[in-house]
């Protein structure tokens, strides 16, 4: 038999180790998610960082080695973006009845993102990377990184605050649309989708196929709107 | 299965390749899933298996973001020194977003004199 820590050394130079952790922990949190009715709060995303964070801080283990494993995950992001024209085509009529609407609600949605998020920590004194960091963290990931970096942010970081703004809209956004009373479901996807990108648009898209067609066109055109619009705005104040 | 997840990396691999040619902005997979929608508005219709590969995908589309979020290992310092400003900005930031968009999206639609199709 083998020594134990012999076998520790041969699995974590392994991708399988974290790709089957990744996929652990993510279940717990979907079973988490699924045993209490879909209640927001409990978002299987954040459940299963937090699982995966103890777990590499238990284990001592790098987060570039875990990515090794978890790459292939994170790879699949690409193809499930260019799948969500699917539930835009199905719902195209719905989407050009109210396109006018839809188009206005989502440029002011994505300027008061930007532009909230980074007047408030820059008030509350974060420094200028910080700041520069915050501002596109309502657009999803890949492009938020880019736009990051255009303004003199970390992109890292940036990939790290989109997945917590994503959590966050995905668990509050649901509480604050009930507290406002709105129950039309274009309106509380597209919301969805504006503040919580594809973290946003997994919640929406599991609750009503209406809310996750405008959720994803929303997630889209919001990164295109910020993508285009906040560094001509940004030149523009600095 | 197969040729469904081909097509939708073909349509990201050609997103990707019109980026980087045309300097767009825009990352690949957005570009890709335009082209995607553009072509199924000329076949007019959604081919079973990939409404099937799709939805399999999608539904399992907030595990994607999970390693990407584990990355918070990597900026723990960052994070807790400004702690105050990330936290507070993300939540209110956050929720102004889906404030604005929400009642601004009944408010335009109320303008316009159409309601309802979007009823529970």
């Amino acid at each position: 038999m083998n020594d134990l820590g012999d076998i520790w050394v041969y699995l974590s130079s392994s991708p399988l180790l974290h790709l089957t952790t990744t996929l652990v922990a993510y279940l717990i949190g979907a079973r988490l998610y699924r045993r209490f009715n879909l209640n927001p709060l409990l978002n299987p995303v954040l459940i299963a960082v937090v699982i995966l964070v103890s777990v590499l801080l238990v284990t001592d283990t790098d987060y570039a080695t875990y990515f090794e494993g978890a790459q292939f995950v994170h790879f699949l992001l690409g193809p499930a973006t260019v799948a969500l024209a699917i539930p835009l085509y199905n719902q195209i009529d719905r989407v050009r009845r109210s396109a006018v609407a839809l188009l206005s609600a989502l440029v002011l949605g994505s300027l008061s993102a930007a532009a909230s998020a980074a007047a408030i920590a820059w008030g509350l004194g974060a420094g200028p990377e910080v700041v520069a960091s915050i501002a596109p963290k309502s657009v999803t990931t890949p492009i938020a990184m880019g736009i990051s970096e255009k303004l003199g942010g970390l992109p890292s970081l940036t990939a790290v605050l989109v997945i917590l703004t994503g959590v966050l809209g995905a668990t509050l956004g649901p509480l604050l649309l009930n507290l406002l009373r709105i129950r039309d479901w274009r309106a509380r996807g597209l919301a969805i989708g504006v503040a919580g990108h594809g973290i946003g648009t997994a919640r929406a898209m599991q609750v009503s196929e209406i809310a996750g067609a405008f959720a994803g066109l929303a997630m889209g055109l919001n990164a295109l709107a910020t993508a285009i619009l906040l560094p001509l705005i940004w030149a523009w104040v600095f | 299965m197969l040729e469904s997840l081909t097509l939708l990396l073909a349509c990201q691999l050609v997103g990707e390749v019109l980026v980087a040619y045309f300097a767009i902005p825009v990352p690949g997979p957005v570009v890709g899933m335009v082209l995607l929608f553009i072509g199924l508005c000329i076949r007019r219709g959604v081919p079973a298996p990939l409404q099937q590969t799709a939805s399999g995908l999608l539904s399992h589309l907030s595990l994607l973001f999970v390693p990407a979020g584990t990355g918070v290992l990597l900026h723990v310092a960052l994070i807790r020194e400004a702690l105050i400003p990330i936290g507070v900005s993300l939540v209110v930031s956050t929720l102004v977003a889906v404030a604005v968009t929400a009642l601004a999206m009944v408010g335009f639609e109320r303008l316009s004199g159409r309601k309802g199709s979007g009823g529970p």
